[in-house]
């Protein structure tokens, strides 16, 4: 049986450094496989995160070979093997231990955004109609599994650690798929551009990349929510326009 | 939002990617920076721009100038003798101004020229970070207002095909009628597939079911737009060869061969 090198980062937020691995590679191996494998033989007190091994729960993100990605949906047969393979744990988070980050923050960020605010119920009993061309675009956002590798493939807060004034990618998407929501009457566009920073954003795609669910953040997502300022911020001959609409319509 | 500390910052150019992760940068570095030498070149000669019904996509619409082209006639006297003239000056910051603010040209030579980053997960060559949140990058944002101007532009551009089909003896196509139609085509397809216009075309709504129109023109720019990039590079070459096709000819060195 052929074996690959695995150059895994070892330690916490204090520092550490690769460690070399050697294992057997089968064919249909993923990489969390081959961590699974060294956890069990080599490594025990190795730490990661995984759960579903599906590519579902977005527990396993690592950087493999530099890039962001969910161990359990890359696969060794992608990579070059005749090197070694590096992993190492997320960069713009801070890590707990070994490929374990304290995601935390998302979290917190997530609690700042002004939540679904529907309009009243459109029934008598309390329900609401939708069509399906009005949810197809937000359809998309909600495939989001919250892996957070937009995040830390962001240069905004991977490179430049701007967590105080950027929510990142994922956060941009959440705000997307509530403010183009058929039944919501919030507006967050305000905040959008003055605390979440959406302007930071310099449409790199790299979150586009790296997203396992194929969400087309930069494309569907950040543009139109920056369209959506340029309307309330940056187009006088929109403001215009949409004020003699207004007054013709009333 | 509480703060967060990673592992420390790499280096310029640093990363752990295996890939030729610089190939993509380098050849958009290559590609615009061709594109730019030569069209600032060719909006400064002034002359051999048309040739007979042909009129180059650089100096179009031909506003002051020598050719039978020319909207409202030659330069002007009181024109300043210190101030270079060339009626692609005229026109060209508008075409351009529009590439310039266009989200995937933004994405593209930000990394390219800017390493803002060099490429994803590579090590930036700056600690300071402003973004499009304040000057100069926030004048991003007047993308619409280009678009409205290329817009015209395209219609321009069309009437330009339409004269490429009337020679000296009457209707006939040429291989130059060709270029300039397949640069209206390209062009066309860039433009419509702009992002501005997709938020335009109905993006902005939150209900497409209450406007159909929309709905279907939205739907019809989206459309374009899942190839903007493709077409942004391929409009790019294409308006860069139909002013060297119309230069050629101008000069003497190219045939414009007749098909009909």
């Amino acid at each position: 049986m052929a074996t690959a090198t695995f150059r895994i980062w070892r330690g916490d937020a204090n520092g550490g450094e690769f460690h070399d691995y050697t294992a057997e590679v089968a064919e249909g191996m993923v990489v969390l496989d081959a961590v699974h494998d060294i956890q069990r033989t080599q490594a025990p007190d190795l730490a990661c995160r995984w759960n579903c091994k599906a590519g579902k729960c977005g527990s396993c993100s690592a950087e493999v070979n530099g890039m962001p990605k969910l161990m359990c949906m890359t696969r060794l047969s992608e990579l070059p093997l005749e090197k070694p393979v590096t992993i190492e744990p997320m960069k713009a988070f801070s890590t707990l231990k070994d490929l374990v980050t304290d995601v935390s923050w998302n979290f917190s960020v997530k609690k700042t955004i002004k939540p679904f605010k529907p309009r009243p119920p459109d029934a008598a009993d309390g329900t609401w109609r939708m069509q399906q061309e009005d949810i197809d675009r937000v359809q998309e956002f909600r495939k989001c599994i919250e892996c957070f590798l937009c995040q830390d493939v962001c240069h905004v807060l991977r490179d430049h650690q701007m967590h105080e004034r950027f929510i990142g990618p994922r956060f941009l998407i959440h705000v997307a798929a509530l403010e183009m929501h058929p039944l919501d009457t919030e507006d967050r566009i305000e905040e959008l551009r003055n605390k979440q920073g959406i302007g930071y954003c310099n449409i790199t795609k790299c979150c586009t990349k790296v997203c396992p669910e194929n969400i087309e953040i930069t494309d569907n997502g950040i543009i139109p929510l920056k369209e959506r300022v340029v309307d309330d911020f940056y187009d006088p001959f929109g403001w215009i326009w949409r004020w003699l609409k207004k007054k013709s319509n009333s | 939002m509480n703060g967060t500390t990673a592992l420390p910052r790499r280096s310029f150019g640093e990363t752990m990617r295996a890939d030729v992760w610089w190939t993509q940068p380098l050849l958009v570095f290559v590609g615009l920076s061709i594109f730019i030498v030569y069209s600032t070149w060719a909006a400064f000669q002034g002359q051999n721009y048309f040739f007979g019904n042909y009129i180059s996509p650089f100096y179009s619409p031909e506003i002051l100038g020598d050719s039978p082209h020319s909207w409202f006639g030659p330069k002007p006297n009181w024109w300043p003798h210190w101030l270079i003239f060339s009626p692609a000056l005229l026109v060209l910051w508008a075409p351009g101004g529009f590439r310039v603010t266009c989200y995937y040209y933004r994405g593209a030579y930000y990394k390219a020229f800017w390493a803002d980053p060099p490429a994803c997960t590579v090590g930036e060559p700056r600690k300071s970070y402003w973004g499009e949140r304040s000057f100069p990058l926030i004048m991003q944002n007047v993308h619409r207002y280009f678009l409205y101007l290329a817009l015209f532009f395209l219609l321009v551009l069309a009437y330009d095909v339409w004269k490429a089909l009337w020679f000296a003896d009457g209707f006939g196509i040429g291989i130059g009628t060709i270029v300039l139609a397949i640069n209206l085509v390209l062009l066309a397809g860039y433009t419509v597939g702009c992002h501005s216009l997709r938020h335009l075309a109905g993006g902005f709504l939150d209900q497409f079911s209450k406007s159909p129109t929309c709905y279907r023109a939205y739907t019809c720019v989206s459309c374009f737009n899942r190839r903007h990039m493709l077409w942004a590079w391929l409009s790019l070459f294409w308006v860069g060869f139909a002013d060297l096709y119309v230069r050629l000819c101008a000069m003497g060195v190219w045939h414009d061969w007749r098909l009909l």
